[in-house]
């Protein structure tokens, strides 16, 4: 009768508020510089100590520049911050995995490859793409600072239950279509806020075909239709993904933890609140015209009409597009573009720059473009450079940058400039996201491949 | 953390659909260590040129618009969790914030630091975009409701039973949560699996 979701979600339940959230317990805690410090000030002031030290994990990703990591950060106020978070660390006796360290990476990258991240826990960070480690069949979600200070103090966040919500992908998915293409299909569909107030599990065929990194990239985006998360129940690929990892349970540990996380799947008879199915083979290679990932189209479509748009969205839509400086049913494949971004927590694992290396071999980078290669993490990079793909990227004509959450929202100097366009394997297209006046268009690493080399937005 | 019981106020209205938490406070002001002055880049890319002039066609630049309540299209504060967000519209002045539908993470946080999120129905949020400036709205928390006194039309509106306590007395989570380890060890102790 329990859904996956429901199953985690009851055997974490410490305590129900009268007519109030659910004290919910919390497995694993994932901080990073730019969310946390006000947390650690708030302990400070009311002279409290890490309540569960081992659970939580920090990293620095969001505000440090890649490239010259060897060296002190140049902006005062970026490398005060990152100072604070290793202080931080120190003072509360936090594992700390920070700059120079051969584990440091964007925290959705990090946490999966050491292990950190396992099926059946409850995982939060101050991050809204923490969804991402939903792909291991876990309940995880994004918090504010509060409640960062709230996990820190009790390892504990007061939540209100979701709605459950089932999308299963039926079919085969095409060649050159990833996970990337079918959340970018979904959310179009659903739209931006489709999915608020819900906690999606990802189900079929298509689902079960993915490899873990594709899961990753599919949970990593529920956020983007508002969803709190999104997971994928465990099964063999989570397993073979898991084991030997460096947090990972071992010898009878895991044994015992296989037994329990067998267990971890919606039963036959169990009922979600919504559910919806969308036929996976039907899905093309997708880009955005927008400035929400919900603004997306096949890259052989058309943007829509005015008249296609429902009245109290026209002025957001028009808004929009003058942003972006298109026209209504306009068709933007041979569209040039000015710089290319492969990387964040949405896409920067080793296969993502696997398959955009695939298409660039034996080819050249196109002259107008600007590209910026950035591993999610330090161990990417140093698999990257042991299957000798940056060699072949160099050959093309790219560069290999250090890891960081970098362009994906422009924090460090890897701003886009106004008015250029950019095909980026990240998540958000907001407006300013990768800069004051960028203009973003999200794709998948193979269409960010097609578009490094030949300058515009083509089909790969 | 401010108490909050009831508010009678004019209000700034944008009529912008998706407001996502980019647009309330862009990345590049995250990078402070304390949680004041945020107030001032609050939708800092529509409010100022790249000179640094305020841009005079942004509601926040029109003096005929002001108040402690912000009125916003449907689906405000998507994207990022940053609590930035939350901690700029409070920062400027706003104790409210009306919309059709919020995103959930920008809810939460919203609630957290003493800024009331009210959802009101389609028809009552146009109303308010119709209305002429300088009309006014009260947000009585302890009774709930939301009257649009240019019409006299009011709805109810939906707050955890919880939250609204929390927000009558002016408490935080942490307090409730800290009063609550025992429970927490017990938990612990009783779990079937533990990682």
């Amino acid at each position: 009768m329990k859904t996956l979701f429901d199953k985690i979600w009851d055997a974490h339940v410490v305590t129900t508020v009268k007519d109030g959230p659910t004290q919910l317990y919390i497995d694993r805690h994932l901080c990073h510089e730019v969310t946390s410090p006000q947390a650690f000030s708030g302990l400070r002031a009311r002279g409290l100590n890490v309540f569960r030290p081992e659970q939580t994990l920090l990293t620095a990703d969001h505000n440090i520049p890649t490239t010259g990591q060897d060296k002190p950060i140049q902006d005062e106020v970026s490398r005060f911050q990152v100072d604070t978070l290793a202080k931080n660390a120190r003072e509360f006796g936090l594992t700390y995995y920070g700059l120079r360290n051969s584990r440091n990476g964007i925290v959705h990258v990090i946490g999966p490859e050491n292990g950190f991240t396992q099926p059946g826990m409850t995982i939060v960070c101050g991050d809204s793409h923490t969804s991402t480690h939903g792909a291991f069949g876990a309940i995880a979600f994004g918090i504010g600072t509060s409640e960062v200070e709230m996990v820190l103090s009790s390892q504990c966040v007061l939540q209100t239950r979701p709605k459950t919500m089932r999308v299963n992908f039926r079919g085969t998915l095409q060649q050159g279509v990833s996970a990337k293409d079918m959340a970018l299909y979904m959310i179009w569909q659903l739209t931006t806020g489709g999915a608020t107030g819900y906690f999606v599990e990802y189900a079929g065929e298509a689902i079960r075909n993915l490899t873990m990194e594709q899961r990753m990239t599919l949970c990593n985006l529920s956020i983007e239709m508002g969803a709190r998360g999104g997971l994928i129940a465990p099964d063999e690929t989570t397993y073979d993904y898991l084991r030997e990892r460096e947090f990972a349970p071992k010898g009878e540990r895991w044994d015992k933890a296989m037994a329990y996380w067998k267990t971890l799947k919606s039963d036959d008879d169990a009922v979600f609140d919504k559910e919806v199915t969308f036929d996976a083979s039907q899905i093309k290679p997708m880009i955005t015209y927008g400035t929400n990932p919900g603004m997306g189209m096949p890259i052989d479509g058309s943007i829509p009409e005015l008249s296609d748009i429902d009245e109290a969205g026209k002025i957001s839509f028009e808004k929009s597009l003058k942003y972006m400086g298109f026209e209504p049913g306009q068709k933007l494949a041979g569209k040039p573009i000015d710089y290319v971004f492969l990387g964040s927590c949405t896409n920067g694992r080793i296969e993502d720059f696997r398959l955009f290396t695939q298409y660039v071999k034996g080819k050249k980078k196109a002259g107008n473009v600007t590209a910026w290669l950035v591993p999610g993490s330090w161990q990417v990079r140093r698999q990257i450079e042991a299957e000798g793909l940056d060699k072949i990227l160099e050959e093309a004509g790219f560069e290999l940058r250090q890891p960081g959450c970098s362009a994906c929202l422009a924090m460090n100097d890897d701003k886009v400039p106004a008015g250029k366009y950019a095909v980026s394997t990240s998540n958000r297209n907001f407006e300013g996201r990768q800069g004051p006046g960028a203009r973003t268009i999200l794709a998948s690493p193979l269409v960010a491949a097609a578009a490094a080399v030949s300058g515009k937005i083509t089909a790969p | 953390m401010e108490k909050f019981k009831t508010l009678t106020s004019t209000y700034v209205p944008l009529p912008i659909e998706n407001v996502d938490t980019d647009q309330i406070i862009p990345a590049r002001f995250l990078k402070a260590t304390t949680r004041e002055g945020f107030g001032d880049n609050l939708f800092a890319d529509w409010r100022y040129e790249k000179s640094g002039e305020p841009k005079t066609d942004f509601v926040l630049n029109n003096p005929t618009y002001s108040g402690e309540i912000l009125v916003a299209g449907k689906n405000f504060g998507s994207g990022s969790s940053r609590e930035h967000a939350a901690w700029a519209i409070a920062g400027y002045g706003f104790k409210v914030v009306v919309s059709s539908f919020f995103a959930d993470i920008f809810r939460n946080n919203a609630l957290n630091n003493g800024l009331l999120p009210v959802i009101v129905s389609e028809a009552f949020l146009t109303g308010l975009f119709e209305n002429p400036p300088h009309a006014t709205l009260t947000v009585n928390l302890e009774e709930q409701f939301i009257r649009n006194n240019e019409n006299g039309k009011t709805e109810s509106f939906d707050i955890n039973p919880y939250k609204k306590e929390c927000l009558l007395k002016g408490l935080d989570d942490i307090d409730f949560l800290l009063s609550n380890r025992d429970k927490i060890e017990e938990y612990e102790k009783s779990r079937p699996f533990v990682y």
